[in-house]
């Protein structure tokens, strides 16, 4: 869980830097699109460190989720008989509580996300446009529900993160004292908030018409 | 005051139990939680019936028999609190109290609000010791310990073994009380010997008896009526780690 999570965290930061690159124009978006392709090239034939991300990020994913549901399986094996009452928890945290469900939310998102940007097939433009054209028709105006499927994803992601960043380092052994937890716990929810504000202010200002 | 009880009611392992609802009349706000159900009893062995099966011992807080889901929370909503320290004062005339024992595969129910928490005993069998000669109490200087490192272990040593931690968890998992006892011997020089193969076998056992997994909720430490620091659960994990990867 600590350490897939990590390396998707990881990617998640790159992700959100190159989002930024919307705000530099179409020419600098595509081409760094077109760089994702070509780095290493010449000496590496195209697209070969694309396709190892790809490939250990979709490794990470399936088992990261792997081992969500066997957790979550251990969990309902080791109470058979549910309490009466409900549950009130005691802990503070809400993220805590939207780690099952949020992660379902967070892929049926990827799912939708690659169908519209990567592949395009559920894009106005299509995948033959190029990822500037795409960007910019899929947060049309038009399009708000698709923005607003965004908009709960990402603040998923946030939620996921707020509990998942400082959890993987206590997970690790990394938090044996309650001051370097409270730091981390700090630092989790700073990273989260940046990743989000990150992600949510391209589709925004492509959807008031800041970014044409 | 008065008030509604709704008490898990179970005649042995092979019964399937169900909640009965009882009234308890005249409780004085200064009765413990305890005594309250006392005076059920009390009352339900006059009228003939079986009375209510709860584990208790010192009533002082410190021993660790004592223990029932409250109105869905482990000893009730008084923090670091035992049940039995658990006082009326807390509740108000015509509440309704849902009372259950704790809930997790490894912890068998007896009887009503008894469970079987022999599976921490097993734990603890499995490297929750050290294999010195202890002998009569040595030099208290012989063994020079750091300040910090003798009050962490001393916090994780203060705990008593109730179970809450695993009745709170959503995921069942044992793992503060098994963290406690593996921060509470590894900080100190005494545990240093066995370390390693004490947190791979503790850790072990745990999983063995059917505990779920931790996932940082911080629900364990929440209701611990002796505040055991949920670092102790990251202690566990690096020594687990060190351990599994030699």
């Amino acid at each position: 869980m600590a350490v897939t999570g990590a390396a998707l965290v990881l990617f998640l930061i790159a992700h959100m830097l190159g989002n930024l690159k919307v705000f530099m124009g179409a020419d600098s978006f595509n081409h760094y699109a077109e760089w994702l392709r070509t780095a290493g090239s010449p000496a590496l034939p195209n697209r070969t460190l694309l396709t190892i991300t790809e490939i250990v990020l979709a490794l990470c994913v399936v088992l990261h989720m792997w081992a969500a549901v066997s957790l979550a399986r251990r969990a309902a094996k080791a109470r058979p008989v549910k309490y009466a009452a409900k549950r009130k928890s005691q802990a503070k945290g809400y993220a805590t509580q939207t780690m099952r469900y949020g992660g379902v939310i967070i892929v049926l998102f990827v799912v939708w996300h690659l169908l519209d940007m990567t592949f395009g097939a559920v894009n106005p433009k299509g995948g033959d446009a190029t990822p500037y054209d795409r960007m910019v028709a899929g947060f049309q105006p038009d399009r708000w529900w698709v923005t607003a499927f965004y908009l709960v994803a990402m603040v998923m992601i946030g939620l996921h993160l707020r509990h998942g960043l400082w959890s993987a380092f206590q997970s690790l052994g990394l938090t044996r004292h309650p001051r370097s937890r409270g730091a981390l716990q700090t630092g989790a929810a700073a990273v989260s908030a940046v990743l989000v504000l990150g992600f949510v202010v391209a589709p925004i200002c492509i959807m008031i018409g800041v970014v044409k | 005051m008065n008030l509604t009880l709704k008490i898990w009611r179970q005649n042995g392992s092979s019964d399937k139990g169900r909640m009965v609802t009882y009234r308890v009349e005249d409780v004085s706000p200064d009765m413990s939680f305890l005594e309250m159900l006392d005076v059920l009893n009390e009352r339900l062995i006059l009228e003939g019936d079986d009375p209510v099966a709860f584990d208790h011992d010192c009533r002082e807080g410190i021993c660790g028999m004592c223990g029932m889901v409250i109105n869905g929370v482990a000893h009730g909503e008084q923090k670091l609190t035992t049940t039995c320290q658990l006082h009326m004062r807390h509740f108000k005339d015509g509440d309704v109290v849902t009372i259950e024992p704790w809930r997790s595969a490894a912890f068998p129910v007896v009887k009503d609000l008894v469970v079987n928490r022999s599976a921490f005993d097993r734990i603890i069998q499995a490297g929750g010791f050290i294999s010195v000669p202890a002998g009569s109490a040595p030099e208290a200087h012989s063994v020079p310990v750091p300040k910090a490192d003798a009050d962490a272990a001393f916090d994780a040593a203060t705990c008593i073994g109730c179970g809450a931690c695993v009745a709170a968890c959503p995921n069942g998992s044992a793992s503060l009380f098994t963290a406690a006892k593996i921060t509470h011997l590894g900080l100190l020089p005494q545990g240093q010997p066995e370390r390693e193969s004490r947190a791979r076998a503790m850790v072990e056992q745990m999983d063995a008896e059917g505990f779920g997994g931790c996932t940082n909720t911080g629900e364990c430490t929440a209701v611990c009526p002796k505040g055991i620091p949920f670092d102790t659960i990251a202690q566990m994990n690096a020594d687990y780690l060190k351990a599994a990867s030699k």
